[in-house]
C-alpha cells in the first residue's frame, strides 16, 4: 500500500495523459468514423471502395503496429510533426494513431446502425427531394446513431483501455508506462496494479452505464 | 376535375421496360397522365403496378424507354433528380414517416430543407395541412404514437407541403386496419376534387368509382386495359380483367 501512496502523484499524472488521449481520440474517431461510414454507403463506387479498404486494413492491423507506424512512418520518415517538443509530438501522434484505429470500429458500429433503419426511410427522404447527403445527415445517420449508442459505448471503452499501449507510439508518459517504470525500480506491486485498474474502471464503468441508459432513452420507436 | 388549358400531358411513359433479374416486370408500357387527372392502377399482385408508380419518381430505375415529367425526361441522378422528386409527392404503403421526427417536423422538413422556406411559414403551412387531414392535435407526437390511418394522413400532408404537381399513391390503404381505410380515402377524394393530379395504385374499387377519371388494369407487367371506371367495372373488355374483377367483387 505504501508504494501506491508514494507513487500516486506520478501515476495520477500518467493517468491524466490517458484521459487526455481518450478525449482527443474519442472526438476524432467519432468524426472520422462518421465520414468513413458516409463513404461506405455513398452512391459513388470510388468512395465506397476507399472506405472499405480503409476499414479492412486498419481494423485488421494490431494497434501496436498502427501506433508504431504513426511514430516511425508518419512522424519520423514522412515528417508529420505536431510539435518540436518530443513529448507533445508523440502525444499527438499516438492520439492520431488511436483515432485512426478506433474510427474503423466506429464506422462499422454505425454501419450496423444504418442497417437497422428501414429502407422506406431513405425512400421517403429521397421522395421529398432531399439529396443523398441531406438524406444521410437528416434522416439516416440520426436514426443509426440512436440504434448504436450502446455498441459505440463499447468501442469507446475499448479505446480508453487502448490508450495504455501508447508506449508503442513512443509516448512514455501514460499510466501504464509510469507503472512499468515504477515496477522496474521497486519491483511489482499489487496495490499499484489494482489502483490503476480502479482508475480505469472509474472512467469506463460510467460510460457503460450512461450509454446503456442513453440507448434506452434515445431508442427510435417504430 | 376537367383538364385545364395546358394540353401537354404531365407524365408520359413511352415503351418503358424494366426487369428484376429474369423477371420482366414492365413490358413496353405506354401511358400518359394529364394535368388534373386521377388515374387508378389496379391489377393482381406482382403485376408491376407498384414498380410503375415508383418509376415515375425514379425510386425504381428503368431499363428501356423514356419517362417524361412536365415536359422533361427524368434526370438520372443528382440535384436535378432531387428537384424533380420535390415536385412529385409520394405516399407509401407503409407510410414511411420519419420515425425520429415529430409529426410537425415530418411535414416541415421538405419545405425547410428542399424549398428553403422560412421556419415560421413552414410551420404555419404544416399546421394548415395537418388541420386539413384532421391531425393538427397530434402535431407534437411521434409517428409511432399514431394509428396507421393517422400516419397515412400525415404522409399525405407531408407530400402536400411540397406543393407537388402530382402525387403518387403506392397502395396507400393496403397496410391499414379496415376501419382506418375510409379516413384515408376521404382525404384522397378531397384532393381529387381539388384538382390534384394523382396516380393511385389501389384495390379500393369504391375509391376508383368515386374519384378516378380513368382506370388502368395491369397484369404480368403489361397494361391490359384502360377505361373509365364505370365502363371498366361494368363492362370490362378483356378476359383477364373480367377474371380479376370477378375475384375481388364477389366478396
Amino acid at each position: 500500500m505504501d508504494e501506491l501512496i508514494k507513487y500516486a502523484p506520478a501515476l495520477a499524472e500518467g493517468f491524466l495523459e490517458n484521459v487526455k488521449l481518450s478525449l482527443v481520440a474519442g472526438v476524432v474517431s467519432l468524426l472520422l468514423g462518421t465520414i468513413l461510414v458516409s463513404m461506405r454507403v455513398s452512391p459513388t463506387p470510388v468512395l465506397r471502395a476507399a472506405g472499405t479498404v480503409y476499414v479492412n486494413v486498419v481494423r485488421n492491423t494490431p494497434l501496436t503496429l498502427v501506433l508504431a507506424f504513426s511514430a516511425l512512418g508518419l512522424s519520423d520518415t514522412l515528417g508529420l510533426v505536431f510539435s518540436d517538443v518530443p513529448r507533445t509530438n508523440s502525444f499527438w501522434i499516438v492520439a492520431l494513431g488511436l483515432a485512426v484505429y478506433t474510427s474503423a470500429f466506429v464506422c462499422e458500429a454505425l454501419r450496423a446502425g444504418i442497417n437497422t433503419v428501414p429502407l422506406g426511410q431513405a425512400e421517403a427522404a429521397r421522395a421529398i427531394g432531399l439529396t443523398f447527403f441531406q438524406s444521410l445527415t437528416l434522416i439516416i445517420l440520426p436514426q443509426a446513431f440512436r440504434a448504436v449508442v450502446a455498441p459505440l459505448g463499447s468501442v469507446m471503452i475499448a479505446m480508453i483501455k487502448n490508450t495504455t499501449v501508447a508506449t508503442a507510439g513512443g509516448f512514455l508518459a501514460d499510466a501504464a508506462a509510469v507503472m512499468k517504470e515504477t515496477f522496474d525500480t521497486t519491483g511489482a506491486s499489487i496495490p499499484i496494479f489494482l489502483g490503476i485498474v480502479v482508475a480505469f474502471m472509474a472512467l469506463t464503468l460510467p460510460i457503460g452505464y450512461y450509454t446503456g441508459w442513453l440507448a434506452r432513452r434515445l431508442a427510435v420507436v417504430r | 376535375m376537367t383538364e385545364n388549358g395546358d394540353v401537354t400531358p404531365l407524365v408520359q411513359l413511352e415503351n418503358v421496360n424494366k426487369h428484376f433479374g429474369a423477371l420482366h416486370v414492365l413490358k413496353d408500357i405506354n401511358l400518359t397522365v394529364s394535368r388534373g387527372e386521377v388515374l387508378v392502377v389496379i391489377g393482381p399482385s406482382g403485376g408491376g403496378k407498384s414498380t410503375l408508380c415508383r418509376a415515375i419518381n425514379r425510386l425504381e430505375t428503368i431499363d428501356g424507354g423514356t419517362i417524361t415529367f412536365d415536359g422533361e425526361v427524368l434526370p438520372e441522378e443528382g440535384k436535378a433528380l432531387a428537384r424533380l422528386r420535390s415536385d412529385v409527392g409520394m405516399v407509401f404503403q407503409s407510410f414511411n414517416l420519419f420515425a425520429h421526427k415529430t409529426i410537425r417536423e415530418n411535414v416541415t422538413l421538405g419545405p425547410l430543407k428542399v424549398r428553403r422556406v422560412a421556419k415560421r411559414s413552414a410551420d404555419e403551412r404544416a399546421m394548415e395541412l395537418l388541420e386539413r387531414v384532421g391531425i393538427a392535435a397530434q402535431a407534437d407526437k411521434y409517428p409511432a404514437q399514431l394509428s396507421g390511418g393517422q400516419q397515412q394522413r400525415v404522409a399525405i400532408a407531408r407530400a402536400l407541403a411540397m406543393d407537388p404537381k402530382m402525387i403518387l399513391f403506392d397502395e396507400p390503404t393496403s397496410a391499414l386496419d379496415p376501419e382506418m381505410v375510409q379516413e384515408v380515402l376521404d382525404v384522397m377524394v378531397g384532393l381529387a376534387r381539388d384538382g390534384m393530379t394523382m396516380m393511385v395504385v389501389t384495390h379500393e374499387m369504391g375509391f376508383a368509382r368515386r374519384a378516378a377519371n380513368r382506370v388502368v388494369f395491369m397484369a404480368e407487367g403489361q397494361i391490359v386495359e384502360e377505361n373509365t371506371p364505370d365502363e371498366f367495372f361494368t363492362n370490362a373488355q378483356t378476359d383477364r380483367a373480367r377474371d380479376f374483377l370477378s375475384k375481388i367483387l364477389t366478396h
